[in-house]
């Protein structure tokens, strides 16, 4: 978290050239995914394989987050025969898998899109409704 | 920031505010008293008899249906309902950009913008919200009485106080299946003491003695309530879907949900025990404190405890206030054209900047609530008049109710508030007016200051801060 501050600063340092913003993909219905288009302003910044390797990552673990599968049946029915009140102890598997997804944001963040003047904003602080990554000017990274 | 007129103004803002709050709270707290008037009815007359003849364990079983009615009815009410929160200033003008390039339009203003996507082989229209600045997710709808997009839209209760959608619809059913257990409990064990007591006392003394006709009609209502959203859990619907014939044969052969999984039992195993998603309004980034057009603050202050300690409270305290003082100054404006004679119970001002945050924060779609858009329950009740009563009973102050009150007693015991997002011909403007929908459509009721932007914003962003 103290390098993503400090990284952070040093972006605020840094200008915004622009914001690029990755939409919903509902072709599949209300569950969470992001359109893996390639958006053109960042054909100089980042390779095609990479972002959509990004995107396909972070959609999976959406999907898993939201999947019906048995964990989340037990985790319901528990929930609902003790009136709720197991969550004020235990996690919803939804917010473990958020929290996965937080660290791999990250992760990529410092290993990819730092080194190239990008930041992936985590969609769950824009209401999962857009991946946001700004592009900074070059001149800031320049040693 | 435009000032108001002075103290005086201030005065009647904090007084419309309270009036929104209390008459919001008048309805939970009118259900909580409908559900413990039954009970204490119950009590006082047929349980002791009850459990003298038969068993003791009748009124413990009532008291235990009870009191799980009443927490899934708290449940309902505090819980967010799947609020989308508006979108940030950068992705607000992205879109912009975006449809205009669509469009290759710049200067007027475009017809309501739709997006269309396909989901299982069916076309769904995907709608620009021009309140929250998003395209609404499918299944998501605007409700005017909170003012917000909520996902899974269902409808607006007013009697729970709140939207019910996608994060709280199961507490919502859980509401009203025990409820209508518990008055089918009531009821049998009514007509028993009755029956027992008849033949010591007589029939028509027994019956006087008892709340027979009371709970007759109360369990035929919530039983048939429960039975109708019974029906849609099991076909994947939601309230306002079936209202509008979504995916009803009628509208053609080819029509059919795309989002039910044609089983029954997987449909009400998604609803009711599937995974449950955090809530999107505890978890905003920096909100920016220069962005008082983005109306209301969506960083939900949450009941259970904030979640958000590590951002900036002092920006989205001076949101919450800024927020707070437009909506109260847009509301009182209508309020002193309309109304010299408003009694006048000055409790705090709005200078009191932490006090007022505090309030903002207990509504809880309580003020939304105090609009009674009476629908009855029927799923055929047409939804355009649910529209036109949308902009024809307009907020904000206690006036609007004493109007609406009669009304409410003839409808149904539960009202289905559909949003007054309909498939509207894109003339319509009160149903995809960019002028905050249903809210500034009705210059009857506001004068022309009502149409600067300051009240467009703040009437558009009623204070509505839900808890997790």
């Amino acid at each position: 978290m103290a390098e993503t501050h400090s990284l952070q600063d040093m972006r605020q340092q840094a200008a915004v050239a622009a914001k690029v913003f990755i939409q919903r993909d509902y072709s599949n219905g209300t569950m969470c995914q992001f359109q893996t288009k390639f958006p053109s302003e960042l054909e100089t910044k980042i390779d095609k394989q990479q972002f959509e390797e990004t995107i396909r990552t972070l959609n999976n673990l959406y999907a898993e987050a939201e999947k019906l599968g048995s964990q989340s049946l037990i985790e319901g029915c528990l929930a609902c025969l003790t009136a709720y009140t197991v969550f004020l102890c235990m996690e919803t598997h939804y917010e473990k898998v958020l929290k996965k997804i937080a660290k791999y944001i990250q992760e990529q963040n410092d290993k990819i899109y730092a080194p190239r003047g990008l930041l992936l904003t985590d969609p769950i602080e824009r209401g999962l409704r857009v991946i946001e990554i700004t592009i900074y000017e070059d001149r800031s990274f320049s040693r | 920031m435009p000032q108001g007129s002075g103290s005086a103004l201030s005065n009647f803002q904090v007084l419309s505010f309270v009036l929104m709050l209390k008459w919001g709270y008048m309805k939970i707290l009118l259900m909580l008293c409908c559900c413990s008037f039954f009970i204490i009815c119950f009590y006082f007359t047929s349980c002791p008899f009850l459990a003298q003849q038969l068993t003791p364990i009748i009124p413990v079983l009532g008291g235990a249906l009870f009191l799980f009615v009443l927490g899934t009815l708290l449940r309902t009410s505090f819980s967010d309902p799947g609020v989308l929160p508006r979108a940030t200033p950068d992705e607000a003008a992205d879109l912009e950009r975006q449809i205009d390039v669509a469009n290759g339009t710049k200067g007027y203003r475009p017809p309501p913008r739709t997006k269309e996507v396909v989901i299982n082989g069916q076309t769904v229209k995907l709608k620009y919200c021009f309140t929250c600045k998003i395209f609404r997710p499918p299944r998501a709808s605007h409700c005017s009485l909170c003012d917000n997009c909520v996902e899974r839209f269902d409808h607006h209760c007013p009697w729970v106080g709140n939207c019910v959608g996608r994060r709280n619809y199961r507490f919502f059913y859980m509401f009203i299946l025990s409820l209508s257990f518990l008055t089918i409990f009531i009821f049998a064990f009514v007509i028993t003491h009755i029956i027992l007591s008849s033949y010591q006392k007589g029939f028509l003394t027994a019956l006087k003695e008892s709340p027979v006709v009371v709970c007759f009609f109360s369990v035929w209502s919530i039983v048939g309530l429960s039975g109708f959203h019974t029906y849609l859990i099991s076909s994947n619907q939601t309230t306002n879907e079936d209202i509008k014939g979504s995916w009803s044969s009628k509208r053609g052969k080819d029509n059919y949900n795309p989002y039910s999984s044609g089983n029954i039992f997987t449909n009400c195993c998604v609803a009711l025990c599937g995974p449950l998603p955090p809530s999107l309004i505890d978890r905003r980034g920096f909100i920016e404190a220069d962005a008082p057009q983005m109306a209301p603050p969506t960083n939900g202050i949450t009941m259970y405890g904030a979640t958000q300690s590590q951002q900036s409270h002092m920006c989205d305290q001076d949101q919450c206030i800024q927020s707070t003082k437009y909506v109260l100054q847009a509301a009182t404006t209508p309020l002193l054209q309309q109304h010299s004679s408003e009694p006048v119970i000055i409790t705090s001002s709005p200078e009191n900047g932490t006090s007022l945050p505090a309030r903002a924060s207990l509504t809880l779609g309580g003020p939304c609530s105090s609009l009674p858009l009476g629908q009855p329950t029927p799923p055929t009740s047409t939804p355009s008049l649910s529209c036109h009563e949308a902009t024809d009973m307009l907020p904000i102050h206690g006036h609007a109710l004493n109007h609406t009150h009669p009304l409410q007693e003839q409808a149904a015991l539960h009202h289905y508030l559909t949003p007054e997002e309909v498939p509207s011909p894109p003339g319509m403007l009160h149903c995809g007016s960019p002028l905050g929908h249903s809210h500034t459509v009705q210059t009857s009721f506001y004068n022309p200051a009502s149409q600067d932007s300051l009240h467009e914003d703040s009437v558009r962003g009623l204070v509505k801060l839900s808890s997790v």
